[in-house]
């Protein structure tokens, strides 16, 4: 297990929070970094501060680091690698209509 | 109170009053920088240089008025770098040293929280070059009240330490606040002339804000009636502001046609 990243009893900083900004309007946020703060309202507006103060976004997102699942390392054969010898999940040897290429 | 006996002409007070707007903020932009690498935490810090460097743009922009106001040919330089102490008009609130995190925020959350409901009045001036001006700081002095406020309540009801830390703040800089809302000749002039608001008009709106605020944060509210110090805006200082600007204007003055190519 790794070491859960907001109750790190060596850590004297605050809880981290991941941060997500959303550029524009109907854009996904993305991930931009993250913030250390000791609450949701202050994690956004440290993340205000540090991710938007130059028009980099419409809308933050802030999650403590702790809610966020990932995929391990050792993850990293049974759930990519299978990927590689399916040529049937690469749709590649389709010709894609012109006017469907047009619309991109 | 004030000496001058002669009538003011509309330029000479709105001249006035725009040299007391940005003195405010160019002076506690330049105490809000000393954090600039000293924050209680990094985004702390950031938050800080963030504010500062919003006050330090609303006081270039004051000035740049106020220059074109006066219309004898000044940069706006020469009223930040060549004017002495005593020709400063900040109120002393904006000068005193930055003490702890504690002090910072309770002199950040009664400054925000004034500016909030003076440019909100600000805004609605007939001139439009300055109503604008204000329209676009309004937006950040928004901000500066919410980072404040914010910080007011965490502090106070924190640890016992955060909330003797700025208990006692509030209690070091109640003297002070009275002049927030000190009036004279130059704002009744403008009042007349509809280009500044009766501060007198919000002041009851401002401590409601005030103290309902402190109360959240479980604090004492001082006692308004204490003695509060005037003087300011007649260019009367505390000791505190010579040496900001000492050290603020000494490369400038030591190289005057110094630039930065």
């Amino acid at each position: 297990m790794s070491e859960d990243k907001n109750t790190n009893n060596e850590d004297t900083q605050w809880p981290l929070w991941e941060v997500f900004t959303q550029p524009r309007d109907g854009k996904p946020h993305e991930h931009a970094g993250s913030v250390h703060a000791p609450d949701a309202e202050m994690a956004l507006e440290n993340a205000r501060d540090v991710y938007a103060r130059r028009k980099e976004a419409v809308n933050i997102w802030v999650v403590p680091s702790d809610q966020i699942v990932a995929s391990k390392g050792e993850d990293a054969g049974p759930f990519f690698d299978p990927a590689d010898d399916k040529p049937y999940r690469h749709p590649q040897f389709y010709s894609v209509p012109r006017a469907t290429k047009r619309r991109k | 109170m004030s000496t001058q006996t002669k009538t003011l002409t509309k330029k000479e007070a709105l001249f006035e009053y725009l040299i007391r707007l940005a003195d405010d903020r160019l002076i506690l932009g330049h105490r809000l920088s000393e954090w600039c690498g000293h924050g209680p935490i990094l985004e702390e810090d950031i938050a800080l240089a963030n504010v500062s460097l919003d006050y330090i743009g609303h006081a270039a922009s004051l000035y740049e008025y106020a220059v074109e106001i006066e219309g004898e040919d000044r940069h706006r330089d020469d009223l930040v770098y060549f004017r002495n102490d005593v020709e400063f008009k900040n109120l002393k609130l904006t000068e005193l040293p930055k003490g702890d995190f504690g002090f910072t925020i309770a002199r950040q959350f009664l400054f925000a929280s004034f500016s909030y409901f003076l440019y909100k009045e600000l805004s609605e001036v007939d001139d439009e070059q300055f109503a604008g001006m204000i329209k676009k700081h309004l937006k950040e002095v928004k901000y500066h009240l919410r980072h404040s406020r914010e910080w007011v309540l965490r502090l106070g009801d924190g640890t016992e330490e955060s909330h003797e830390r700025i208990q006692n703040s509030f209690d070091d800089i109640w003297t002070y606040v009275g002049e927030l809302f000190y009036q004279d000749e130059v704002d009744e002039f403008l009042q007349e002339h509809k280009l500044a608001p009766d501060t007198a008009s919000f002041k009851d709106e401002w401590k409601e804000l005030v103290e309902g605020s402190l109360k959240e944060a479980t604090l004492e509210v001082p006692d308004w009636d204490q003695y509060m110090v005037t003087g300011s805006r007649d260019g009367l200082h505390t000791e505190h502001l010579g040496h900001l600007l000492a050290e603020m204007q000494h490369l400038r003055r030591s190289y005057p046609d110094g630039n930065w190519q």
